[in-house]
């Protein structure tokens, strides 16, 4: 059977195109206090990822919150390779536009169908920003053909 | 994306290349955020060029110095330039180590020299060292409707909800190079229509103290994430104190950066002006049950009712706020068990020293300490495992960071906890 790619539209934050797996959650994350950048991790006390790593994953979040020191431990990330490979989210601030910006990976925004719903951790996504577009090739399906 | 003439010859390279540059980041920033133009701005408040040992090593490598940090990671430019004079207003916010009492708090002597050398290169550059997460309580107060461009989620709060001046939530690399060019994104809290209340939150029971203001904030933040609470149902004007606490607490549980009390803060003078054209998009309800369950909540993470460490100051204490300690701790020496630290902004810290409150705090055997706090330095007193805090915002982050236990209560909590070792808070 053909995998059947789920395609989003909407509109570029940061251009280039890059593909990985999906992490996702329903939070808001939290940049300064919540993200361990040296190890690329959620640090939050009550969040759902606490202790998971979003390094080399498409992270999927509804927006970011908290301290404004966002942008400094995402930027971090970059340095310490533990960034994200591109991002994906539903609310637009500050934090995460700088955040998107000097951490220089694909980002996407303002999708015409919610990302929150169509993708789940563990999906293939590619997001290519230039063209403001996200293809999801869901997790069950590739593994019912690799089976 | 829209420039003045101005702006597109700062983008050509007319003023130089640290203000280029400065110019390529923002007009990335701005295109991000969907901005159209940019507003003019000369109240700045960042940590520009600010340095710790990872940045310090990592740049090694392109030379290092200030000048390519700054270049590399202030202004995420691949170029190595000279980095001018500022011709802002720019201040420099909490960070680095209270120069006078680095041993305390544990910073190794390298790490003390590079936040002393990145102090002052700062300088240097014209920036006001004032090194502290309040800078409305030590002489930069903008003015209603004033375009400015600050870091520092519960200052934010504040110059848009309490004093009506204009800002979003800015990060290190915008205000670094709004520094430079005077420029930073129209968008947000820029514009009168983002500026409108979202939800309606009823308060049916009486604030008054520090730790109600502080829950309430807490609780505000959960609630409504990132938009914007109108309040009713208080009906007196909360002090400076109060007002910090309740901001820093919203900012922190959710991304807050501005509310409305009706008939307090400057732009609801009544319900409707508050919400303008906006619908409340949901009615929601503080009274006795959310006011528990908020307490429970901030005290989630203590356990162990031995508290080795006190620490005050989350936003950096007011004068009056070390007044109070003093006046808790009424001569008594704190518990040979427990550490005792209070932080504040340096200009404080002066009125401290100056008015004997300072040898108080030390002759009961605390300290008074300044640049930063636990949480931002990471620094804890040596052995720390249960700390206890007055602060809604300093629970939320440091046992999260520091991996410590931590309760939530009063000042005088706080402070009795300081004197026995013992935490015996509760919801009064």
């Amino acid at each position: 059977m053909r995998e059947e790619k789920i395609v989003l539209r909407g509109r570029k934050v940061v251009g280039g195109v890059a593909e990985g797996e999906a992490l996702v959650t329903r939070e808001t994350i939290s940049g300064w206090g919540g993200v361990d950048a040296m190890e690329g991790k959620i640090i939050e006390t009550r969040h759902e990822l606490r202790g998971i790593s979003f390094a080399n994953k498409v992270l999927v979040f509804r927006g970011a919150k908290g301290s404004s020191g966002w942008s400094i431990v995402f930027h971090l990330t970059r340095l310490a390779g533990t960034a994200p490979k591109a991002l994906i989210f539903n609310e637009m601030t500050t934090k995460v536009a700088l955040g998107a910006v000097v951490m220089r990976v694909p980002a996407v925004t303002e999708l015409d169908r919610d990302p929150l719903e169509l993708i789940e951790t563990g999906d293939w996504v590619r997001v290519d920003g230039d063209k403001a577009t996200v293809e999801i090739s869901k997790k069950k399906q590739r593994l019912k053909e690799a089976s | 994306m829209r420039l003045t003439p101005k702006e597109q010859a700062m983008l050509d390279g007319h003023d130089g290349k640290a203000r280029q540059k400065a110019m390529e980041l923002l007009v990335r920033y701005a295109e991000a955020l969907g901005a159209e133009r940019f507003v003019d701005t000369t109240n700045i408040a960042g940590v520009p060029g600010q340095s710790n040992p990872f940045l310090d090593k990592y740049y090694q490598s392109s030379g290092g110095g200030y000048d390519a940090i700054f270049s590399h990671f202030d202004l995420d430019s691949d170029d190595l330039v000279e980095v001018p004079k500022i011709q802002t207003h720019g201040c420099h916010l909490q960070g680095g180590y209270d120069p006078e009492n680095w041993q305390l708090l544990g910073a190794t002597a390298d790490a003390a020299r590079i936040s002393r050398e990145s102090e002052a290169y700062a300088v240097n550059r014209g920036v006001k060292i004032l090194k502290t997460c309040t800078p409305y309580l030590v002489g930069n107060v903008p003015r209603q409707g004033e375009h400015c461009a600050w870091m520092e989620s519960s200052a934010v709060i504040y110059c848009n909800s309490v004093l009506g001046a204009r800002t979003n939530t800015e990060g290190r690399e915008s205000t670094s190079a709004a520094m430079l060019t005077g420029k930073i994104p129209d968008w947000g809290f820029h514009r009168d229509e983002y500026r409108l209340g979202t939800h309606h939150i009823e308060v049916e029971i009486e604030i008054e103290s520090l730790i109600d203001w502080g829950m309430l904030g807490y609780f505000i933040g959960d609630v409504v994430q990132e938009h914007i609470p109108v309040l009713t149902g208080i009906p007196a004007e909360p002090d400076v104190v109060r007002y910090k606490h309740f901001g820093a607490a919203a900012a922190s549980s959710g991304g807050v950066e501005m509310y409305h009390i009706v008939g307090v803060t400057p732009e609801a003078p009544t319900y409707g002006a508050a919400f303008g054209a906006n619908q409340p998009r949901d009615r929601i309800v503080y009274g006795p049950a959310e006011r528990r369950r908020t307490y429970e909540t901030l005290n989630a993470n203590g356990k162990n009712t031995d508290v080795d460490y006190v620490m005050l100051g989350c936003p950096h204490a007011a004068l009056v706020q070390i007044e109070e300690a003093c006046r808790l701790l009424d001569g008594r020496k704190i518990s040979e068990n427990c550490r005792l630290w209070i932080f504040t902004s340096r200009a404080v810290k002066q009125q401290a020293d100056k008015s004997g409150l300072t040898q108080v705090i030390r002759s009961a055997g605390g300290h008074v300490l300044t640049d930063t706090c636990s949480a931002i330095g990471r620094a804890l007193p040596p052995g720390t495992k249960v700390a206890a805090l007055d602060s809604a915002k300093q629970v939320h982050y440091l046992p999260a960071i520091m991996n410590i236990e931590a309760w939530f209560g009063t000042t005088e909590d706080c402070i009795n906890a300081a004197l026995t070792g013992r935490w015996t808070g509760e919801l009064r």
